[in-house]
């Protein structure tokens, strides 16, 4: 009886980890399917290129998400701060750095312009970012003339192509890469200790040992693969450095910062949150702008990898950054959701289309696959929760 | 007697291995209105919901005998067509369609698969009669009238179903005492019209008033079945059912505590209409509350009670607000929430679950949601340790009943909700508290905390405003009370002077000097 307690126990801790399951299931089936393709240390790279900016436009699209929303305007406003940036590069003259940031404030001031009209003039997101989606793609178009703007100089193309430095030993293996592998392991480690010792501490319910230990295996076995597979290519990608850098600032805020708890306050119940003291306008009006400074962050990357702005760039990026979310575990009602949740999320698209470009599936089946994962994922996410009840 | 319309016998339900339901009796006379009693969550609505088939033939153990034949309903549907109709506590009107419409929702006048409008209306204005809404027109938006009536035309859509058992599961919840007396006069006359009633209901002067039996539930067994004419039918006697022990006295004993210098104070407050600058909602209201005292605003529903507390609350109701505030003797501005927090004022909401509680998140997110950026954070980051430790004391302070702190709000009691409200107002350390219903929908054991916790505040030196539209409750827990009637101050009454009669007499008053102004 005890055992089975234990067991069930176990059981539902093992349910949050489901999308990580998933994750990793998928990347073995596809590891099947093409052979082993998709296991070689350059594919591996090329999974943290191509997914790069749709992770960071999953990290703020999330917050949207919360608050029981999204924002469709994401994948023009990448175009156009893409193109800013460009332009600015090929017809102005101007440094890589100087216009990095042109392209950073304009995304902040998109994110701002919606941050306006949803928060103080009271429209509806929805309307307000297909008005921007709109209003980006043709700003783009303008800038460009509707024609590709390249090739763009190393100096910007470092951020989205560049390596860290490397210390090649033995036959080709970067000892960065290791080291950093290392650290990643022994954070992993210690963090589990201490979030075990501190719920001991205020009596809080621990998982049993074995679902900690099976877990970690599980974690360090990916980490150490991962950059194990890095090390043997080029390094550690810069990208990399800055999703990273991306994700533990936006986890470290809605995990456990003020302003991350009213986010999920007011996307769990407005009024209530209002009636406490939260000022949901503002709240509103910074998770948008916010969402435009990471699409400009996204657009630097996108044209930096690309090397060159295009008008067609970023398009229906909304649409898997608004995927990524819901297939980690956010709530389209608003109020649930968690960064690490869309990362993976955005990894789960992301294996896919590499997967399935390996396998020689063409773009219209991938969708079509894409489709089926995103309602597959839905589904089974809220039937598991319904039977819960 | 006439023979029973209803029996359900032996009715077992379970939950995951917990029995919300445990071999529940059920005898329900022809024509006759049977209450059911007991504290929340002791399976009053679980029963119902057996009954209705919310919960299908199979997943419960026992049977019911509807009319002499053993029924097994597996949905709604097939229960209503037997004539077995439930009307639950929230009103299931669609709010923009026409009361015609709602009448018949579910349940369309139709020929030959077209929606028939002309029977459709001839026969919703026949039904409005029967409920006394004769004179209403069935064209009209359901949302453009009163919860009262809108209560009535649920009954309506009930007849409409040809019901033969009606059940009512808190129907005067929402209501003023001049809807819930016509409700009831209502119920009478369908009974003498041959209806069959089972009603739920906290309201325990209702139900002696209305119903000819009483069955009380506790914890999931029957308790007993009182009868009219029969056993006691006192509220003291039902009560003693339901908790299983004699309560009484129904409102904790104050120990006295010194009455301090005056810490709040509203002077000539004014407020319009939020959506028309033209209507005053409030006029020259004025008050006092001294530390240490619990004052109550008493009077009708939508006499404004509630309106002055959200305005006075950081401007959270209406429009064009003029008057001054003394908080500690000073004057202050309160134009946000944050404001009102800051200058140690506090505000429990009248509904908990749309304005008070973030339903789908933690008993600790909830508690320390108002005063996490004062008191859980250190430059924008919040103490989860401390958060802890807080929440898990107020937890045992006020007796929150749960396993954890981490558990979701939504899955608790009305009683344990309103105790994480209140200790989420508690957390942001007030000196003035308003409290609006604060036992709105709880049960007479989570009332009887809630009003200790009262006591323990004023003993605390902090000036308590409870706002209740249950005269009895205001009678019981307050030093001195304002009754407020059409926006305005109609009265103050004090000590041994607070009576039914006398806050009904200062309404009354009132309201014939509004007419001769008039």
């Amino acid at each position: 009886m005890a055992q089975n307690k234990s067991l069930k126990k176990a059981g539902a801790g093992l349910k949050q980890y489901g999308m990580m399951i998933m994750l990793i299931v998928v990347y073995l089936l596809f590891a099947i399917i093409t052979k082993g393709k998709n296991l070689t240390p350059m594919n591996i790279n090329n999974l943290i290129m191509q997914n790069g900016y749709v992770v960071i436009l999953a990290v703020g699209m999330l917050l949207c998400v919360l608050t029981g929303n999204v924002d469709l305007g994401v994948g023009s406003v990448v175009a156009s701060t893409g193109a800013v940036a460009g332009t600015l590069i090929i017809d102005f003259g101007w440094s890589a750095p100087a216009a990095m940031a042109a392209a950073l404030a304009v995304g902040a001031l998109f994110g701002v312009f919606v941050g306006f009209f949803v928060a103080y003039v009271d429209i509806p997101p929805f309307i307000v970012t297909l008005a921007t989606m709109l209003m980006g793609r043709g700003l783009c178009y303008v800038i460009l003339k509707a024609q590709t703007k390249g090739p763009l100089p190393a100096a910007y193309n470092w951020i989205g192509t560049g390596f860290l430095p490397t210390i090649k030993i033995g036959s080709g293996v970067d000892l960065i890469c290791l080291i950093v592998a290392a650290v990643a392991c022994a954070l992993l480690v210690l963090g589990e200790l201490k979030n075990r010792k501190n719920a001991q501490k205020h009596n809080l319910p621990v998982d049993p040992m074995v679902l900690t230990v099976v877990k970690l295996a599980v974690l360090l076995t990916v980490v150490i693969f991962f950059f194990y597979k890095l090390a043997c290519y080029n390094g550690i990608p810069v990208v990399l450095i800055l999703m990273a850098l991306i994700v533990t600032i936006y986890h470290f805020i809605t995990t456990k910062t003020v302003a991350g708890r009213q986010v999920y306050a007011m996307g769990g119940n407005a009024k209530a949150a209002r009636l406490s003291g939260i000022n949901t306008k503002k709240v509103f009006f910074w998770v948008y702008a916010n969402m435009g400074l990471l699409a400009a962050v996204a657009g630097i990357v996108l044209t930096a990898r690309n090397q060159s702005a295009t008008p067609k760039a970023g398009d229906g990026f909304e649409m898997d950054a608004i995927a990524s979310c819901y297939i980690g575990g956010a709530a389209t009602s608003g109020g649930v959701g968690t960064i690490i949740g869309a990362v993976v999320g955005a990894f789960i698209m992301g294996i896919l289309n590499n997967g399935m470009s390996l396998a020689g599936y063409d773009t219209n089946v991938q969708k079509i696959v894409k489709g089926c994962v995103l309602l597959g994922a839905v589904t089974f996410d809220l039937v598991s929760k319904r039977k819960k009840k | 007697m006439s023979e029973y319309i209803l029996e359900m016998n032996h009715i077992t339900k379970e939950f995951s291995g917990v029995k919300a339901l445990d071999d529940v009796n059920l005898k329900v006379h022809k024509g006759e209105i049977m209450a059911i009693c007991g504290e929340n969550g002791a399976g009053k609505s679980t029963l119902m919901n057996v009954l209705s088939g919310v919960y299908p033939y199979g997943e419960y153990s026992g049977d019911i005998v509807y009319n002499g034949e053993v029924c097994k309903f597996h949905n709604i549907r097939q229960s209503e067509e037997k004539g077995i109709v439930i009307i639950h506590q929230e009103l299931a009107l669609s709010p923009y369609l026409s009361v015609a419409e709602n009448v018949f929702i579910g349940n369309e006048r139709q020929k030959n698969g077209v929606i028939d409008w002309t029977t459709t209306r001839k026969e919703a204005q026949e039904l409005l009669a029967r409920v006394g809404l004769g004179n209403e027109n069935v064209n009209v938006p359901v949302n453009t009238l009163g919860v009262g009536k809108q209560q009535l035309i649920e009954i309506a859509k009930a007849l409409g179903k040809k019901a033969d058992l009606l059940i009512l599961d808190e129907p005067t919840a929402a209501l003023n005492d001049q809807e819930s007396a016509q409700l009831l006069e209502l119920m009478l006359q369908l009974k003498a019209e041959g209806l069959t009633c089972i009603i739920i209901s906290h309201k325990l002067n209702e139900i002696s008033y209305v119903a000819d039996a009483i069955t009380i539930i506790r914890d999931g067994h029957t308790i007993e079945t009182l009868r009219k004419g029969v056993d006691d039918f006192s509220e003291e006697r039902i009560i003693k059912g339901m908790v299983g022990r004699e309560l009484t006295n129904r409102y904790p004993k104050r120990e006295d505590c010194p009455i301090g210098d005056v810490i709040f104070e509203v002077k000539d407050w004014n407020v319009f209409h939020p959506d028309d600058s033209d209507r005053q909602i409030l006029k020259n209201i004025n008050l006092q509350v001294h530390a240490g005292e619990v004052v109550g605003l008493a009077g009708l529903m939508g006499a404004g009670r509630t309106e002055l507390a959200m305005s006075l609350f950081g401007q959270s109701y209406g429009q064009k607000i003029s008057g001054e505030i003394r908080i500690n003797g000073k004057p202050v501005q309160l134009k946000s929430v944050k404001d009102a927090i800051n200058n140690k004022l506090a505000y429990v909401s009248e509904d908990r679950k749309t304005y008070g509680l973030v339903l789908i998140d933690s008993i600790k997110f909830n508690m320390t949601l108002s005063a996490l950026r004062n008191f859980f954070s250190r430059k924008g980051v919040v103490d989860q340790n401390k958060e802890n430790v807080k929440a898990e004391e107020y937890r045992h302070r006020i007796n929150v009943k749960t396993t954890s702190v981490d558990q979701t709000v939504g899955s608790l009691s009305g009683g344990n909700q309103q105790k994480v409200v209140l200790a989420k107002w508690m957390l942001t350390e007030p000196d003035v508290l308003i409290l609006d219903e604060p036992t709105r929908g709880i049960d007479v054991g989570a009332k009887y905390e809630i009003y200790c916790v009262i006591n323990e505040l004023a003993k605390a030196g902090k000036a308590v405003i409870v706002i209740s539209s249950e005269m009895p409750e205001i009678i019981g827990t307050c030093d001195r009370t304002y009754v407020i009637n059409e926006g305005e101050i109609a009265g103050e009454l004090s000590g041994d002077q607070i009576t039914q009669e006398a806050i009904m007499s200062c309404i009354m008053a009132h309201n014939r000097k509004e007419e001769v102004e008039a």
